[in-house]
This record gives C-alpha cells, structure tokens and sequence, in this order.
C-alpha cells in the first residue's frame, strides 16, 4: 500500500524532501534560541553586561529570522507538497477507473468510488503534510533537545529519559485503547446517521402510519448508545492532560530539586538550569505530537488503503494486440456461450447459448426479471467477456477488434441510463464529436425528442441539469436514444429503453427505426409485449437459457411463456399509459 | 429550466466529515448566547464546577511559573551565598508547589472528565432534539429542503459543535484566564516591560488577522473547487458505465484533471497561509523576547524604579508564556466561527414551525351495545369517531364506514401556483375510485389532501360526514392504508417492517397479512424468513418484493381506506401479477383510492376520475366513459395502436 501510494508523490518529490529539511532547520532554531536566552540572563542581566544583552539579543534577532525563514518555507512546501500529492491520488484513481471495465466497476458501488476520491483522499493529503511536517519535526525536536539537556547535564537529562519513556508508554497504552473505541463508536455513529437518512427519506410512510413517536423511541435508544461509546472512548482520552500535566510538574519540580544542589555544589549554573526547564516542555510536547501523529496516522490507514484498491486494480478487459478497425456489417452470432460474472464460477448466468442474427434485422427480447436479457446483449459490445465459446460481430470474434471500434459499432442504450450536466447538444455529441446540429436534429426526430426539446425555451441549449433532473423520465430516454443513434451503429440495442414513454410515441419511435435506419441491426429488450409484436423475430429467455426464437406468430402457437406474457399484458393486465408525457 | 443553477448538494459528501464553505454568521453574539443557554440548561452545576476547576488549574499553573522566577533569587542565589547552605528552606518550597501542582493536575483532571460528559451529552440533545422535532415538521419542509443538506446539520454541522464544546471552549477559557493572570503578574514586575509586551502581542494580532484573512478567502475559493471536483466525481462516477459504452473516457479524463488543477492550486494556497500563522506567531514571540530582554536589561542596570535582574528573568519567562495561548486563541476563534455555522443551523430546524394538530375528533374501538353504538378498550374490529361537545359536555359517536366527500377544493403547494382547481367527488364506503391522467396532472396531490400530508386553501373535505380538519390527525392517518409507489422499508426484520403498520401485532397476524399480500411465500424463501434483516431500504430484495412488503405491511394495519400508488416501473409479468393479486386482496371492502397505471385496475373500479392540469376532465365508469369518446377513450385506446 505505502509503495503504490508513494509512488503518486511524483512531481512533487522535491517539495516533499524539502518539507522535512526546513521543519529539522527550523527546530534547531528553536533549540538554539533557549540556549541563547540562557546566556542573555546567565551573562548578561545575571552579571549587568549589556553588551553582552545586546549581541546575544542581535544573534537571537537572526536566529528568529531564520526560524521564520525556514518554518514559512517549510509550510510552503509543505502545503505544495501534501495538496499536490492529493491532486496526483485523484487524477490517478480518476485516470484508472477511466480504464475499468463493467467488471471491475460493478466490484466497488458508486457511492464506493466517490468516498475513495473524496474523503478517502483528504484524510490522506491532511496525512501526508502530518508526516511531513511534525512526523519528522516531533522526533527531530525530541532527540535535539534531548541530546542539549545530554551535554548540559547528563545526570539531570536522564530524569527525562525516564520521563519521556514513562509518559511514552502512558499514551501509547491510551491511543490504542481510543482508537479502537473510537472505531467502534465511528462505526455505529454511521449507522445512526443511516437512519436518520432512511428516516427522511421514508418520511411519508412514517407520517401516514403515525410512527413519530415511535421513530423517536427508537432513535433515542440509538443516540443514547452513540452517546455512552462516545463518552467511553473520550473518558479515557481525557486522561492524556492530566497525565501530561503530572509529568511535566515532576519533571519541573525534581530538576529545581537537584539543580539547586548542584548550583550550589557549582557544577550547573543558573541559566544552565533555565535553558534545561525549557527543553523539558520541548521534549515532552514533542513525545504529545508525536502521539497524535500516530493516531491520526492510523486513523487514514484505512483510506489508504481503499485508494490503493482502486490504484492497483487492473482492468480485466484488454484491447488486442493487432486489434481490427473494421467492424464490416451488422451480423450478431453466438456460438456456445456461456457466461459468468464471477471468473471460475460454474452457476452460469447464461448457458447454451446459441443463436444467429442477420444484418439488417430487428430481434425483440422478452422474458422475466433475472432471465439475463441484459447480460446477454452485454456479451455484444463486450462490456463483458464470455466465460465460454464467442460473440461474433460482422463474422469476427467481438475480442479480435479494437474496444473503441466495436463499441462505435454497436451502440447500447442502457438501461440505467444518465444524461451529463451540460447542454442538450453537447450531450447528444456524446455520440459523435462532429455531430454538426443538423445531425443531432435528425437523431431527436428518429428519437420522438424533437418535438420537446422545441418546446424548451432555450430548444437544443437547454441546460441539463446533473443526473437529467430537469427533464422527466420518458424525455430522458428518448435522449438517449438520439444519442446512440447519432454513432450511425450499425448494430443499435434498447436495453428497456422506452419504458417511461407511452405506447404510442414507443410504436412511432420503432416506425421510425424501421423507415430511416433500415440496415442497422435492431435489439430491442422490453418487458412491453406491445414493443417486439411487429419485430422480425423474438428472443425468449427464460433463466439465463433460450426458451424460443422466433415470430410473433409462430411463438403465439408453440411458446408457453411468450402467450402467458402476451394474454396478461393483451389481456386484462396491460399498462394504462400515461399519455400526455410528451 | 435552462438555468445554470448548481444542484443543491449536501456538504461532505457520503460520509464526509468535511466542512462546508467558509460560514458567514450574521448574528454570532446572539447565536453564542443561545448555545451558551442551551449548553446550561442541561448542564449548568457541571459547567459551574469546569469553570472553577480550570481557573484552580490556571492559577496553579501560575504559581509554579512563579516559584520557578523565586527559585534562582529566593533559594539558589542565597544558598549560593552561605557558606553553609541549608536546603530545608527549599525542600519545604518544592513541597508546597508539588501541593498546588497536584491541585491544577486535580483540576484538569476534574474539568477534561466533565467536559466529556458535557460535550457528548449536549450533542445527544442536540441529537435527539433534532430528530424529535424533524419527525413533527410537516412534509413541506421535506418537499423544500434537499435531503443532503437535512443530513448534514446531523452530521457536519454536529461534529463541527462537538470541538467547539469539547475543545475550543474550555481552551478559550484556559488560555483567556492563563493572559490575565499573566498579564497582572507582569503589571507587578514592570509597567513598561508589560506595556512593550502588549505592543508586540498587537502585531501579532494584527499579522495573524491579515494572514487569517487570506487564507479564509482562499480557503472559501477551495471549497468551492472542492464542490465542483466532488459534483464532477459524482456524476461520472454515477455515468461511469454511460462513458464506457460511448468510449468518452479521454473527454472525461480531460475535464476532470482542469477542475482538479483548480482544486490543487486553491488548496496549495490556503494551505500554505494555515501553514505560515505559526512560525510568524513563535517568531514575532521570540522577537518580543529579546526586545524586553535589551529593554528591560537597560531599565535594569540603571536601577530604574527597583526594577532588578531578578525580576527581569521572571518577566522574561512571563514573556514567554504570552504567545502560546495568543496561538491558541486565534485558532480557536476560528473553529469557533465554523462550530456557529453549524449551530446556526441547527437552530434553524429546531425553529422550524412543526405540523399542527388541533383536530377534536379521535378514532376509537367500537361495539354496539343494546343498537347503541359504545367506545370499548378491546379490538372489536369496529370503529367509530368520538366528536365531544365540550361547551355541551356531551359525545358524540360516528360509526367510521369510509365514506370521503371532497366539495369544491383548491390547492397549490405554495399560495401562488394552484395545482388543483374546483375538485369535487364522492367517494362510498367500500368503493373504489380510481385516478389517471399524464404526470403532473394532480393524482399523487388528491391522495396527499386526503390524509392531511398538505392542507387545502378552499372548499372541504369530509370523512364519514366530518370536515378532516376537525379530526385529529394522528386518528385521521390511521385510519388510511397507503402503499406508496416507490417502497420505503427499513432496518431490521422483515417481521418488524410489517409490523410497522400495527406496532401490537401477534406473528400470527403478520404472517395473516403476509399471506393476503402474497408475500408469505417468498419470505419463506429468504435465508431466515420472517428473520431475515432488511438493510438499505431493502437493497437485498427485488423491487416487486419490496412492494409486497409494503402492501403487507398496509395490510395488517387494516384500515377501512386505502390509498394506493401503483408502480408504473416495469416488473416482470409474473412478479407483476403476484403484486397485483396482493393488491386486490387488499383492496376487497375498503374504499379504495388508486391511483392507476394498469388496465385491469381501471376496467375495475367503481368510478374513474380523468385528471388534465388539476382539473377532474371527465368521470364515470369504464364503460360509459369509453362511449364518451373523449380523454379516456384516447388514453384506453392508444394503448393498442401499436400496430398502426
């Protein structure tokens, strides 16, 4: 983790080594200046010489100078270094999942992804700059001021030996102990917050069952345990003052002890003893830091860790090595197909699967929730690969082409589909970069969406919001489907995609299709029997096999499933459309 | 709608413990009081003793300072003197600070332990004030406020409070009370020294101001690129499949690293003035240092107003005490400013107007006795409305049949924009009234009125003969069934998400309703059945599952009037006629408002209402509405033109 992490240091190498550097100059300063103020009283107001006052002042004023010089330049390189590293963690991972393949995205959810590169990447980069800055100085301070109080006084120095081991282990013993509570309490604090979000947006069902009262039983009895944990975890963390206080009092009060003595027996002098209570802070509130470093350290260690993840996963499709540019009609063949989504697995989500489609020609595909309609046609573009036998596309094997052709060629209107913030335009050009607006006008109208997006105030301009949110249900797949056409593909497949368009402007849009774009292959899944009576033959699926293949006719007489469909939906339980969603 | 407009978006993102854009606070005085009041409600005796236990803990701390000035002149200097050098006097001393030590270690001890307490146990009101005000506000508030930024004040906004209580307060008060007394002693030592000391802290309030500044101003620019970075990571994350499939990934690629770099040279800057505050502060501290040494080096030597070296060494370690705590309050100060935010917030849900109910009219358990209908403590099955008459001091009893009466109603969500214009319908108990008509043409609106999720502007409801308004709502919505069209379920067992409706319901019961609604028999299926622990609104079942729940979970309520939602999304045709034979068992005897996507439902119904912009276009049953040949005759019959 650590190596693919630091390896998104790059540019910033520099600025990373020289954050370290000025942080170790900038506390040698400050361990140069208590030595200073030592001889200001020692030999200078001790003895009245103001010279003396006035030179070692002068030094001081230099150091200072230089304390601020190199402490500025240390948070300069600091920021660059920790902020840019966290530029380079986002444009990696950005970069990698760029090259994801359906596979690997359907591993990490959504929601997965966006943690990773938002929250995940800021407790990093707060990290980074921890390290870089007081990981090296906390020590750095420690051991100067250690080694100062060493060649001071090696007999007083030791008692900070002591003190340092003995206040070391104290806080060791309570930062393991609050991380681990504070794991826990994090962890239900998370699902509390999770209900309180299932609580707003199930606010309907909670008013017309009137379960106020109970909601807030329930989340009173949550919040209660949030707040017991949360004062466990903080009780023991309030012991790190006290404890600190006690150290750094003994410390103050057994050095006054025996340094007194020993200025009487001449062997300390009295600045001498100033310059050691000094370090004794220095010391102590570096071993603090120090502590702190730690836990914060191991607090990001898990989102290091999910950066890495997505860092060092490799996409599990590949392009050919001489891959083929040429996609040369529209034929689909599978030959023996069986699929998986998980490698190696034997429970097949597709089996057997056999079939021929001619250039040119429209196939309807039908069949229940869990039948793999989607995988199947999945298989096509090659969002997947098969576990077993081949797709081919024009006569060739879908892995001999370039990813890019292929996918150019065969245009899938998904069923969860999105449209980008951005204009309609610029949204249509999805499909093809140099659409010119001509083009992208011929597609609405194959599409049915030119009669609406006139209608907007700003037409073909219109802003779509993030997600499509301006735009309703019907008028958003009807996009999508201009879309992909404005790729001229020459297989285009529907994966569901007129589902919230009403019947009449769905059996306008096939017309369309079978007027305008006659050579192109047409796959049209639907659970909308309506959709694929008039296609020129329907694929039947039924639990990842093929249950038939064939006209509307011919199925109607000798296909179990295809005339239950048709007699439910023909029948008395077909959709009462909403008409007017145009 | 083709406005520029940035989605409203909650702070932090999923999880996020970040901050929100740098807060402007109109009114922080006013609002610190009010936090301030609210803290001392619950906590006051235990703030009393925080604020004396830090201020025993400061002057102990103060006290050691001192002993360590009286350490060289009063015991070292004298001893090195005497020839015979007697260490009691010193011991005795040491004894005596070790005393006051203990004290501020007792101190400490005493006010971080409370702190705990307080801080954690205001939050856990603020929590649960939160929660149980925001169950009382009426949907509106839901309709108007984006459930991302409600989620935030519990989260962001919370924990952002949380420091201020826990830290920024008491280290306020630590440090404040630390320059006081600092401040006094130094006064004692020397008035110039003191004065010369003030001067230079000036400055580094001033520059701290100045630096603050800037890095707020870029700190506000960052989160703002930070918004449009985590905007653009969300929406490609969410179209990541939709940019593979069109191949766009270089374009995607392009327009995040532009925003990224916006992002990295926004934080590069606000990061490096958060950075160079405390190596300016530390140094123009060390620069006040050597100024008082030379300063008060020269008032010394020439014995200006018995100023010695020995109180110069103890000014000059007061000296030094000064800048840490002036450190400590500057940054304080600012998380105080982004903790008032956050509390300005807060309050302003608290201060949300909640939903009220002023009906009169209760629902009871009914039997009848001698023809007499009688309110009764067991379930008889039966209800009947109570209406008291207290100027009378009679009741009076209604027996509940079902029968909704909507006369002349108008309604906008907001007073300007009317979506329902002159509705009028009757609705018999046992009837079943079914609603269509394009989207936003008014359905979902007629069913809200219905239970009071929004009050009409004019005309009247009534409900077995009485105004709904009259009835209380907590009654008036249990005595509706209502299965919306997307599902809510929640955490926990698939037993606890039916037993929602009815909280008193045996397993018996909810196995009964489980089996009406058709779901008995793919509960049985699940790993642990009834058992089986449902997270993320039910993300382990399918969406036809899911609605099988929720008309169980209608169904054990068994109100006498349903509202329903049907689904227009497509399920497969199996599943859809298992929900639909769920939905039809319940609907048997109720009157029933549905609101209708499917043919059979529609063909069924006693009375269909034809929707078109808030008007009811036409009504009557299928029959004569298909002679009609008007709306609904277009609408029945589209359905089947796709043959051409």
């Amino acid at each position: 983790m650590l190596k693919t992490l630091g390896a998104q240091v790059k540019e910033f190498k520099t600025p990373s080594l020289l954050t370290p550097l000025f942080m170790i100059l900038e506390v040698i300063m400050e361990m140069v200046i208590p030595l200073l103020m030592a001889s200001i009283i020692d030999d200078g107001v001790e003895k009245g010489d103001m010279n003396h006052i006035f030179t070692v002042g002068i030094f001081m004023v230099i150091a200072a100078a230089f304390g601020l010089l190199f402490g500025v330049l240390g948070g300069r390189f600091g920021a660059k270094a920790s902020t840019g590293f966290a530029r380079n963690l986002r444009k990696s991972m950005f970069e990698n999942i760029q090259t994801f393949s359906f596979a690997n995205i359907d591993k990490y959810s959504t929601a997965g992804l966006v943690t990773r590169l938002t929250t995940d990447v800021t407790n990093l980069q707060n990290a980074y700059q921890m390290i870089l800055r007081m990981f090296v100085r906390a020590p750095i301070s420690l051991i100067v001021a250690m080694c100062m109080s060493f060649y001071i006084s090696p007999r007083l120095a030791s008692i900070y030996l002591v003190a340092v081991l003995i206040l070391g282990s104290l806080l060791a013993l309570i930062m393991t102990r609050t991380t681990k509570y504070f794991q826990q309490v994090f962890r239900k604090y998370d699902d509390l917050n999770a209900s309180v979000q299932e609580n707003v947006s199930a606010v309907r069902v909670v008013k017309a069952y009137v379960r106020e009262d109970f909601e807030r039983e329930k989340f009173k009895k949550a919040s209660e345990n949030v707040y017991r944990m949360f004062v466990k975890a903080e009780k023991t963390l309030s012991l790190n003052a006290p404890i600190m206080m006690t150290t750094v009092y003994s410390c103050i009060l057994l050095i006054s002890w025996i340094g007194a003595k020993m200025i009487v027996s001449d062997s300390l002098t009295t600045g001498e003893l100033m310059s050691l209570l000094t370090y004794c802070m220095n010391i102590l509130m570096s071993l603090m830091m120090l502590s702190m470093v730690f836990v914060m350290i191991t607090m990001s260690y898990a989102s290091g860790q999910r950066v890495a993840e997505v860092l060092n996963e490799k996409s599990s499709l590949t392009n050919p090595e001489n891959p083929d540019y040429e996609v040369p009609d529209g034929s689909i063949e599978f030959r023996n197909v069986n699929f998986s989504y998980h490698a190696g697995s034997e429970e097949y989500v597709l089996s057997d699967i056999n079939l021929s489609i001619r250039s040119g020609e429209t196939i309807g595909i039908i069949g229940g929730t869990g039948s793999s309609k989607s995988t199947l046609i999945s298989l096509i573009s090659r969002l997947y690969d098969v576990s077993e036998g081949a797709v081919l596309v024009g006569g060739k094997d879908v892995r001999t082409y370039d990813l890019e052709t292929l996918r150019n060629q065969v245009a899938v209107v998904l069923q969860k589909n999105v449209l980008f913030s951005g204009t309609i335009l610029e949204n249509l050009r999805w499909g093809n970069k140099e659409a010119t607006e001509e083009e992208c006008i011929r597609a609405c109208k194959l599409a049915c969406a030119d009669e609406f997006v006139r209608q907007f105030p700003d037409g073909y301009n219109t802003y779509i919001e993030q997600g499509g949110s301006n735009v309703s249900g019907g008028q958003k797949q009807r996009l999508c489907i201009a879309r992909a056409l404005l790729k001229n593909p020459k297989v285009l497949i529907l994966d569901d995609s007129t589902s919230a368009v009403d019947t009449a402007t769905d059996a306008r849009i096939r017309h369309a299709f079978r007027e305008e774009i006659p050579g192109t292959t047409k796959l049209i899944i639907t659970q909308r029997i309506s959709s694929v009576m008039d296609a020129d033959r329907i694929l039947v699926l039924d639990e990842g096999r093929i249950n038939g293949f064939d006209t509307h006719e011919h199925l109607l007489g000798n296909n179990a499933i295809y005339r239950e469909v048709y007699e439910s939906q023909v029948g008395a339980g077909g959709d009462f459309d909403e008409g007017g969603d145009n | 709608m083709a406005e520029n407009a940035k989605p409203v978006r909650g702070p932090g993102g999923p999880g996020g413990r970040g901050r929100g854009p740098a807060p402007k606070v109109k009114n922080p005085v006013p609002l610190f009081m009010r936090l301030m009041r609210y803290i001392l409600k619950y906590y006051r005796v235990q703030m009393i003793v925080v604020v004396v236990a830090i201020v025993a803990s400061v002057l102990c701390n103060v006290q050691g300072t001192m002993f360590i000035q009286s350490l060289i002149d009063d015991y070292i200097t004298p001893l090195l003197l005497s020839d015979n050098p007697d260490f009691s006097g010193l011991a005795a001393a040491i004894l005596r600070v070790a005393g006051f030590y203990a004290l501020g270690v007792v101190g400490s001890f005493t006010y971080n332990r409370i702190m705990v307490y307080v801080s954690q146990g205001t939050l856990k009101h603020f929590r649960d004030d939160l929660f149980e005000h925001m169950e009382g506000l009426p949907l509106k508030y839901f309709d108007t406020h984006a459930h991302g930024n409600i989620m935030s004040i519990y989260t962001n906004d919370t924990d952002t409070l949380r420091q201020m209580v826990s830290q920024s307060i008491p280290q306020l008060l630590n440090s404040g009370l630390t320059i006081v007394t600092v401040v006094v002693c130094m006064i004692y030592l020397s008035i110039p020294l003191t004065l010369l000391t003030l001067a230079m802290v000036g400055i580094m309030l001033f520059s701290s101001g100045k630096l603050a500044g800037q890095s707020g101003r870029y700190f506000l620019r960052q989160q703002i690129s930070l918004a449009d970075v985590n905007g653009n990571i969300e929406e490609m994350m969410e179209g990541q499949k939709v940019v593979k499939v069109f191949c766009h990934e270089e374009e995607s690629v392009r327009k995040f690293n532009e925003l990224n770099d916006i992002l990295y040279d926004s934080a590069d800057r606000a990061n490096t003035f958060a950075n160079i505050l405390g190596p300016v502060n530390s140094q123009l501290g060390n620069l006040s240092y050597v100024l008082c040494a030379i300063v008060g080096g020269a008032l010394a030597l020439n014995g200006f107003g018995g100023f010695t070296l020995g109180s110069l060494a103890s000014f000059l370690s007061f000296n030094k005490s000064f800048s840490q705590p002036i450190n400590q309050i500057s940054t304080q100060m600012n998380s105080i400013v982004m903790a008032l935010a956050g509390a300005e917030r807060i309050f302003g849900l608290l201060d949300e107007e909640p939903e009220v109910d002023d009906g009169c009219i209760t629902l009871v358990n009914a039997e009848t006795v001698d023809g007499e209908l009688r309110e009764t403590e067991k379930r008889t099955g039966r209800w009947a409305w109570r209406h008291p008459y207290p100027s009378r001091g009679t009741v009076e009893y209604i027996p509940m049949e079902g029968r909704v009466i909507f006369e002349h109603v108008n309604f906008g969500y907001d007073e300007k924009k009317r979506v329902l214009h002159d509705v009028s319908l009757y609705a018999e108990p046992g009837q079943k009234i079914a609603f269509v008509g394009s989207t936003g043409a008014g359905k979902t609106t007629i069913t809200n009125l219905i239970n009071r999720f929004y009050d009409i502007q004019e005309g009247t409801i009534t409900y077995d003969g009485q105004d709904i308004k009259k009835i209380q709502k907590r009654d008036l919505r249990h005595s509706l069934g209502i299965v919306l069209q997307d599902t809510n379920l929640f955490t926990g067992t698939v037993r606890e998400n039916i037993r929602y409706g009815r909280l008193d319901a045996t397993d018996e019961e909810v196995i009964a309703a489980a089996k009406l609604a058709n779901a008995d028999g793919f509960i049985r299926r699940l790993p642990q059945g009834y058992d089986t622990v449902l997270t993320g609104n039910g993300a382990n079942l399918s969406q036809g599952q899911r609605q099988l729940l929720a008309i169980a979970r209608a169904a054990i309520a068994d109100p006498p009037v349903l509202i329903l939602d049907e689904a227009t999304s497509s399920i497969d045709t199996r599943t859809e006629k298992i929900v639909q034979d769920g939905m039809d068992n319940l609907m048997r005897g109720r009157t029933t408002f549905v609101i209708a996507h499917r043919l059979s439902t529609v063909r069924n119904s006693d009375c269909i209402m034809v929707l078109e912009l808030g008007r009811i276009i036409e009504r009557g049953a299928h029959d004569q509405l298909i002679e009609q040949k008007g709306k609904y005759y277009q609408l029945y019959t589209g359905n089947f033109e796709e043959t051409e």
